[in-house]
């Protein structure tokens, strides 16, 4: 694509003008089925094979909702400090895009299930930022288009589109942020770091895996600039569907600059959708949002109202998990780590294996040793993420023991972690398999220290005479004798008795 | 009283992609009109103390519990698509060459 866009550069943007942000988070629920069918939520299906009158919006078909959409609703909203809704109904969202068999999405209008919350994020550097929620509303999905005879897929010049209505119907939950303001420089950073924190909200709430790379997760990043020191809002843009943590810190990074160009050469911001291009972080122009807003929403007539009673609400509010950024400062404590190792783990996706590797009994020390280590070493070579390594926290926690009796040492350790992972069974079996037990047998270790010794009489003698650091040598000729299965510092400690030396 | 404009009717069409002649945007401004001023009479005996009502029936929190149920099969689903291409809906043109 050869579009240039004026910009002006970052630190001049801010010399100027001031961000303010608003971010719409739609995460998919983790239903079986759909928000208001039963047809499977299964990715990966065969083409339109989970449908049903209902999210085909045949005649005659009446939807209800699912229980658990709803309660998953209710979870987030609570754990985003919403008030939840006494009492709310569905509206219908009318639009002609085949997207929607039924020509409108069911989604929520003035009256959503959960409102006026916050949440806390914290910076990289430690500096906690608060984000107020406007909303979370219950909706639906839309189908997949494949645009065909065009460029690349693009909807601009194809000759026709196909339609698979798997994905129609399946609940989304619609996380909607107040604006932003008084983020200034680090308004792209916030705008990362709340949804790094929303994505840890709703997978500790289990609702979601939430992955964004999968679309579980979509954010719309909305960005307008006022004069510095002025309150009114100025034109906002809106970039849709920024599909990973870094691309809407790019995103609202590149629309400062870009406003900040047509701001400061006397031009006016237009008020429209912007498509979000991961290849060299640009925006580009989408529609025009001239009547778009004019959806007709009404209530919808074929759903009862919601009513959750408190006592319901109550019960899930006394459910709800330990935030994950009181976690992270409880663990960071516990483990007595500073803040950039936290962050280190965190990005590496160590920290719930580690915890769970403690759980099944490892010593904290150790289990981070071998996640950061020897695990991520290994989860990188691969390209696989830590929890999708064929070893258990379990089996790290079982090594992490048998280091500790003094049945491994590092060193075959890590055979031991290298076994496992390659299918070779538990850590147990694969200390049997492999025959990588320390010779902890007194009688083999003295003889191969004997024959060590008799083997380099002048290193022992200079043992002998005072020079405690020549055994290294010695150990090392005893370590290549049992092929690295002795426990090192009991070979030394026989050295030195052999040879009559204090230690 | 409402009083709706051409102009309105026009803009009502648009949005739910009716292709009205200017004959029938007078027509149907005077028709709805009259619909929506039978409506309005609703107000009149309608006073603050009395909730819009959306649904006739005093029914809340109906809800079905998370378990799959048999879909249609793709033939099924299809089978009344006026056209159809890779066992998907085969849909006209979206957006013109802009």
């Amino acid at each position: 694509m050869t579009v240039t866009t004026d910009l002006v550069s970052y630190e001049d943007a801010l010399a100027s003008y001031d961000p303010v942000m608003g971010l719409e988070v739609h995460v998919e629920l983790g239903t079986k089925t759909k928000m208001f069918c039963g047809c499977s939520t299964t990715l990966g299906a065969d083409a339109n094979s989970q449908t049903c009158p209902t999210c085909l919006g045949l005649p005659g078909s009446l939807p209800v909702v699912n229980a658990i959409g709803v309660e998953s609703a209710i979870k987030i909203g609570l754990a985003l400090n919403c008030s939840i809704a006494e009492w709310c109904r569905f509206a219908r969202k009318n639009y002609f895009y085949p997207d929607m068999p039924k020509n409108f999405q069911t989604s929520q209008y003035d009256e959503p299930i959960a409102f006026d919350g916050y949440l806390d994020v914290q910076l990289e550097d430690g500096e906690v930022f608060r984000v107020e929620i406007e909303r979370a509303h219950m909706e639906e999905d839309t189908g997949k288009s494949t645009h065909v005879g065009g460029a690349t897929g693009r909807i601009h010049g194809a000759s026709h589109s196909l339609l698979d209505y798997n994905r129609a119907g399946i609940p989304l939950i619609e996380i909607v942020t107040k604006p932003i303001e008084g983020a200034g420089e680090r308004a792209p950073e916030v705008a990362k770091a709340y949804v790094a924190e929303l994505r840890e909200v709703i997978k500790s709430l289990d609702v979601s895996e939430a992955r964004m790379d999968k679309g579980q997760m979509r954010c719309d990043v909305n960005l307008s600039l006022r004069p510095n020191g002025t309150k009114e809002f100025g034109t906002r843009s809106e970039t849709k569907n920024v599909n990973s943590l870094r691309s809407v810190e790019r995103a609202a990074r590149f629309e400062i600059q870009r406003h900040a160009a047509v701001l400061s050469s006397g031009g006016t911001i237009v008020q429209e959708t912007r498509h979000f291009h991961e290849d060299d972080g640009s925006t580009t122009s989408g529609r025009i949002k001239d009547n778009a807003e004019d959806y007709r929403y009404f209530p919808e007539p074929d759903l009862v109202p919601v009513a959750p009673a408190r006592e319901w609400v109550e019960e899930l509010r006394a459910g709800l998990p330990e935030m994950p950024r009181v976690r992270r400062n409880r663990l960071r404590e516990e483990w007595g780590v500073t803040e950039h190792d936290m962050q280190s783990m965190l990005n590496a996706g160590a920290v719930d294996p580690i915890v769970a590797t403690i759980d099944a009994g490892a010593p904290a020390d150790q289990a981070r040793k071998w996640w950061m280590g020897e695990l991520a070493r290994n989860a990188n070579e691969q390209g696989k993420a830590l929890d999708e390594l064929s070893i258990t926290p379990e089996q790290v926690a079982r090594v992490t023991a048998l280091v500790a009796a003094g049945d491994l040492n590092d060193k075959l350790a890590r055979q031991v972690i290298e076994g496992v992972l390659a299918g070779e069974g538990d850590p147990d079996a694969v200390v049997e398999k492999r025959g990588l037990k320390v010779v902890s047998d007194e009688g083999a270790l003295t003889a191969a220290v004997e024959e060590a010794i008799a083997g380099n009489q002048a290193i022992a003698d200079k043992i002998r005479g005072g020079k405690v650091a020549a055994a290294g040598a010695l150990v090392g000729a005893v370590m290549k004798a049992t092929r690295g299965q002795a426990d090192a510092a009991r070979v030394k400690e026989l050295i030195l008795e052999k040879l009559g030396v204090e230690g | 009283m409402p009083g709706i404009t051409r102009e309105e009717v026009a803009h009502l069409a648009r949005l739910a992609r009716l292709e009205l002649k200017d004959e029938e945007l007078d027509h149907f401004a005077g028709q709805l009109d009259d619909i929506l001023g039978a409506v309005a009479r609703v107000s009149e005996v309608a006073d603050q103390d009395v909730p819009p009502t959306s649904h006739p029936l005093p029914l809340t929190n109906v809800m079905r519990a998370d378990e799959v149920r048999p879909s249609l099969t793709p033939e099924q689903a299809l089978s009344g698509a006026p056209a159809q291409e890779q066992q998907r809906f085969k849909v006209p043109q979206i957006l013109g060459e802009d």
